[in-house]
Formats: structure tokens, C-alpha cells, sequence
């Protein structure tokens, strides 16, 4: 024999349908209104829907790589796995400082992504560099490419 | 069995209970975040508030403040104190802290009151209020810097009968000048209720950096005109190639990027008020090099006083921080003052230029990180290493001079006449202006450090010249 149902019970699944409607609804719609699908492409203007990025992206088409390279060419891994777990890491704590705005000023690459970068130069210039022995996200033991070839992916800066 | 059937319609119940306000609060929050995202793109597009008219004469800050409110709210700022190691805007007497420049100074007003400036909003009463002014007789030539004085020239300018009408603003401004550089301090101040505002850089029409102070006007036209090299001013050096033609125009030619330096070269120069209508004039016809603007002194005759105790003609450096900028690496790479002094700040979405001006030192993260990637205490490490060093040449070439005096002093009772000290006086005059120039300019040798180290090397060799020159001539 199925056990009634009481009223309480129901009143509370009809609440946590709509709630759960509403939830969907207004996710959906924010993550719309975010273009929050273009975070999945390999699009350079989805890297400033928050403003924040206005100047790196203005420097990088003046740059030398504009014509060869965008944000994610440089920025995340190149395998599927390792790519969509960078972007997942740095897009969430890139929407948690903009929202909170609690970021340092002026932002700083953090020293693993900084590695990931260096391991994008070598994998395009390899071989041109296979001579030297770089050692990505640790400058004590070999400087990164940036350091002196600062200008290659974000133009000129005073 | 009852017990556990209700026992476990309680469980449910719960669960569907915190289920339904886990759903909610997480509903809540995306509204929230929905909120924000639109909050910061509206941000994006707007960020002039046109709420108020301002034109050339609206010199009330808080007017324009309406309608700039972010630029507004950093500007006030300006009243802050705060202490760096070898400055700041603590209004601290230098002549307590270092007794030496009483006697630097001996005969003139800087020996009375020598008070470290406090920040732009305080330039003002703090002029009213110094010794140097309530003791000794000033002229009105002062507030060319001290206050916001261009409609109270141009209505001193139009009633002296330059025509009216936009196209003569500048005669209007030149006349007006000139009129209350010669009038008393005490009337002159009268005429103003402003410190440095808005219109002092800004054209109120299309907020374009402009500068309109006459004597710059006329003091960088000078520098235009002469063969300065100026690599850090590259609209001088184009107008030179282009053939010289009309005058050199900075609201015309000089960059937006030479603008966020000339603005401030308005004021933070030296001068000197040229002859009985103490004309605020910059030296700078020969170029802006310590020993350039001392031949342009030498060669119009120019002392600030004669020194009470040596007789020496004496000159006094002001503030010459363009002049000092000018000879170091930061200028060299189109760095200007504004990068350092008033950095890009974000304000959620948009950027504004911070104008609550200040030591870098007070702001290393904005000031400096944007070129220089490397720890913030390193880069204070680094500035700080570069004004302890010249701090120390500063204390060795202050003891020079003051070694000097005390020569000139003992030989002058001894009875050494005025022929024999000629030298010795002209080596203090040469000695003193350099010291003199290092210790006034605001960055403790930072804004160009081999320079200083350079003028207070010579300042040292100038000051020990003297006392041979004394010891050899006035036996």
C-alpha cells in the first residue's frame, strides 16, 4: 500500500519545483547575458567581456603574434583535458575578484600559469630553441622567453 | 512502526525543506551576480555624470566635482598627510631638522620659515600663512602657483583694455599676470579663494589637458627656441625640424603624453621674479641643466639675496622637479609625471587617473607595478637605496658649504677686503645654488640620480675650491 502523501510534503514539492524552475530559468538567463558560452571558444574578445582585459587585448593586436597566436594559444595548455581545467581555475578566480573586486592592482600572471605560458613558446618555437634547456615556472635555474621578449604578445608598453 | 514511518516522513520533510532553501538561496545569488554583471557594464559605458555647465571661469573644484565625481573624490584626498623617509606632506620646519640651512639661508626669508609643503589643497593657506609671507613683504607674483588665478587675470587683463573674446584669452592672461605680480602680496590674494583646481589643466570644454600658466608659456617657448637637446620632449624636437615656424605651441603640438608632464611643469620648476614687476620668469633659455639656468642668472646679473653672513650673492633654487625629471631615465623613456603621480585606479569597470597626487612611494603597487613586475618591497628597496645615497652626498655637500662660510666669515675678521673675497664668494654663490637645487627638488635625487650626484659633486669641489681660494687670497 503506497503511503499518503501529506500535505506538508506536497507543499513542499511544488515549492522546490518552482524554485528549482526559477533557479534553472534565471541561471540560464544570467549565464546568457554573461556570454557565458564563449568562455568555451578560442575567441580573444570573449578575454574581455569584463573590461579588465581591454589593454592586454589592445596591446596584442599591435603585437607580433596577432597574426599567429590568440589569448589561448599563449594563456592555457594545449591538450583538451588540461586546457578546459586552466580555463575552469582561472575563470573562476577571475570572476571572483571582478565581482568582489578584490584583485591586486595592476594584475600579475601567478607563477603556474606563467609556466604554462613558456611551455606555449617553446611548443611553437621548438625548434628553433631545442639548444636551450628552459625550466618553465622556475626563473632561478633559466630566465622565461618573456622576460626578455616582453613585448611579443601584448606590443609595445612603455 | 508508526514511530519509524513518521521518524522517516521527518527526514523527508527536512531534506525537502533544506533542499528548497538551498535552491532559493543559490536563486538568490545568481539574481545577485545577474546584478552585478549588469552594474559593471553599465559602468563600461558611462563615466561622465554632465550634470552641471562648467566653462574657463568655474574655478570652484566642487562644481566640477558633479559631474567628475571619481576624479573629484581622489582630488580632495590632496588634504591627507603622510610621511615618507625623506619627505612627504607633513608640514615638518626643515630648519629644526636640519640647523645647517639657518645658516645656508642667513639674511633671507628661508631662515625665518622653511615648513615642508603639505598636499595641492593646502597650497594656498599655507602660502597666506607662512613667515616667509606674514613677516616679510611678498608681491602678488606668488600666486601664479599658489592659487587658481586665471579669471582673476583675465578680469585684471580686460580691464587694463585687452579686448575680450576667446581669441585673445592669452593677451588677457599675459596682461592680468602682469598686473598682479606687482601688486602687494596682501591685495594680490584677495583676488583668489582657490587652490590648484580643474581649469588649471583641464580645458572645460572637452576636459583636453591644457596648460595656460603664462610664464611657463613663456619659459618653454624660450626652451623651444634654443638648441636644448629635448629627446624627452619629442613635439620641441619636431617643431625645430619642421623650420621653427610661429611659436611653439604646447596646447597644439605637444602629445597627450607630454601634456601629463607639461601640466605639472606649470609650477614644479624654477623661477625667479625678473625685474621691478616681478615677472615670475623659468630660466630656461640656455636649457634646463643645472649650470645652464645658473649662466642665463650669471649673465642678467640675478641674485636672490646677498648672504648676511659671507656677502656672497646668493641664488635660491625653488622646486626645479621638471627640470630634474628631465635629465633622468624615467623622462628619457616617455615616462611622465602622471604615470607615477596620479596612476590609472580601476573603479569597477573603468579606469581613471587617480588625482590625489602624491609621492609613488605612498602607492608602489599602482605607481610602479605596471612596468616594473617585480615585488612591491623590492621596488621601494631600490627607490629608497637611491635617496639614502643621495641623502648622505646631501648631508657631505651642506657641510662643505657651511665650511666655506665659516672660511669666508673668519677671513672677513681678519680683515680680508672685498677684492680678495671676490672669488671665495663667487665659489660659495656657485657651490650654494647646487646644494641648494638637489635639496629643494622633491624626489631626494630620484628623479634623475646620476644628475644629482653629479650638481652635489660639484656643489662639494665648488664649496673646497672656495676655502683654498680663501686661504690662498685672503692671507
Amino acid at each position: 500500500m503506497a503511503e499518503p502523501v501529506s500535505k506538508t510534503h506536497l507543499y513542499l514539492l511544488v515549492g522546490l519545483a518552482c524554485t528549482l524552475g526559477l533557479f534553472g530559468g534565471l541561471g540560464t538567463y544570467t549565464f546568457t547575458y554573461a556570454r557565458g558560452l564563449s568562455y568555451f571558444s578560442n575567441d580573444p574578445r570573449a578575454c574581455m567581456n569584463c573590461h579588465i582585459m581591454r589593454e592586454h587585448f589592445d596591446g596584442w593586436q599591435k603585437s607580433p603574434h596577432h597574426a599567429v597566436a590568440t589569448c589561448n594559444d599563449c594563456h592555457t595548455p594545449h591538450t583538451f583535458f588540461a586546457k578546459y581545467l586552466s580555463k575552469a581555475e582561472n575563470g573562476f578566480w577571475h570572476s571572483k575578484g571582478f565581482t568582489l573586486q578584490d584583485f591586486h592592482e595592476p594584475i600579475m600572471i601567478r607563477p603556474h600559469n606563467s609556466a604554462v605560458l613558456q611551455r606555449n613558446c617553446v611548443s611553437c618555437h621548438e625548434q628553433i630553441v631545442d639548444g636551450i634547456d628552459t625550466h618553465p615556472g622556475n626563473p632561478d635555474r633559466m630566465l622565461d622567453c618573456v622576460h626578455c621578449h616582453r613585448e611579443v604578445g601584448h606590443g609595445p608598453i612603455r | 512502526m508508526i514511530t519509524r514511518l513518521t521518524e522517516r516522513r521527518g527526514v523527508a520533510i527536512w531534506t525537502l525543506v533544506l533542499l528548497l532553501g538551498g535552491t532559493a538561496l543559490a536563486t538568490f545569488l545568481v539574481l545577485m551576480l545577474y546584478q552585478n554583471i549588469v552594474a559593471r557594464e553599465a559602468e563600461a559605458t558611462k563615466d561622465v555624470f554632465r550634470v552641471v555647465e562648467v566653462d574657463d571661469r568655474t574655478v570652484d573644484p566642487a562644481v566640477w566635482g558633479k559631474n567628475y565625481p571619481r576624479q573629484y573624490d581622489s582630488y580632495r584626498r590632496t588634504v591627507d598627510t603622510e610621511r615618507t623617509n625623506h619627505g612627504g606632506s607633513e608640514a615638518f620646519q626643515h630648519l629644526d631638522k636640519d640647523p645647517v640651512w639657518r645658516r645656508i639661508f642667513a639674511g633671507y626669508g628661508f631662515a625665518v620659515d622653511y615648513r615642508e609643503e603639505r598636499g595641492h589643497a593646502y597650497m594656498l593657506q599655507d602660502q597666506r600663512e607662512t613667515e616667509r609671507v606674514t613677516k616679510l613683504k611678498q608681491p602678488g607674483a606668488c600666486l601664479h602657483c599658489h592659487a587658481s588665478v586665471m579669471p582673476a587675470y583675465i578680469d585684471l587683463g580686460l580691464k587694463a583694455g585687452v579686448p575680450a573674446g576667446k581669441e585673445n584669452w592669452e593677451a588677457q592672461i599675459q596682461k592680468g599676470f602682469e598686473e598682479v605680480c606687482k601688486m602687494p602680496y596682501s591685495d594680490a590674494t584677495k583676488l583668489v579663494e582657490h587652490p590648484v583646481s580643474c581649469i588649471d589643466c583641464h580645458d572645460a570644454e572637452n576636459m583636453n589637458l591644457r596648460v595656460n600658466r603664462p610664464a611657463f608659456l613663456t619659459g618653454i617657448r624660450a626652451l623651444a627656441d634654443s638648441d636644448y637637446a629635448t629627446p624627452h620632449l619629442p613635439s620641441i624636437e619636431r617643431w625645430r625640424r619642421d623650420g621653427r615656424q610661429g611659436q611653439y605651441e604646447p596646447n597644439i603640438h605637444a602629445t597627450r603624453q607630454e601634456m601629463r608632464s607639461m601640466v605639472c611643469a606649470q609650477c614644479h620648476v624654477e623661477y625667479y621674479f625678473k625685474g621691478e614687476g616681478k615677472l615670475v620668469t623659468y630660466p630656461w633659455s640656455k636649457g634646463l641643466k643645472v649650470e645652464q639656468m645658473e649662466a642665463y642668472y650669471d649673465e642678467v646679473g640675478y641674485k636672490d639675496w646677498t648672504h648676511k653672513e659671507s656677502g656672497a650673492s646668493a641664488l635660491k633654487a625653488q622646486h626645479p622637479e621638471f627640470e630634474m625629471w628631465s635629465q633622468g631615465i624615467h623622462a628619457r623613456s616617455g615616462v611622465a609625471c602622471a604615470d607615477c603621480h596620479m596612476p590609472y585606479v580601476r573603479e569597477g569597470a573603468i579606469k581613471v587617473s587617480n588625482h590625489h597626487v602624491r609621492s609613488p612611494l605612498l602607492n608602489v603597487a599602482q605607481a610602479c607595478q605596471s612596468c616594473h613586475r617585480i615585488p612591491e618591497k623590492e621596488i621601494t628597496a631600490r627607490a629608497l637605496l637611491v635617496q639614502d645615497r643621495n641623502a648622505a652626498l646631501l648631508r657631505r655637500s651642506e657641510k662643505a658649504v657651511v665650511d666655506l662660510i665659516d672660511a669666508i666669515v673668519s677671513a672677513q675678521k681678519s680683515g680680508a677686503s672685498d677684492v680678495q673675497l671676490k672669488a671665495p664668494r663667487d665659489l660659495q654663490r656657485k657651490a650654494q645654488w647646487r646644494l641648494d637645487f638637489v635639496s629643494a627638488e622633491n624626489s631626494m635625487g630620484f628623479h634623475a640620480p646620476q644628475e644629482a650626484a653629479r650638481i652635489l659633486a660639484e656643489a662639494i669641489d665648488y664649496a673646497r675650491q672656495g676655502e683654498i681660494a680663501v686661504a690662498r687670497d685672503a692671507k
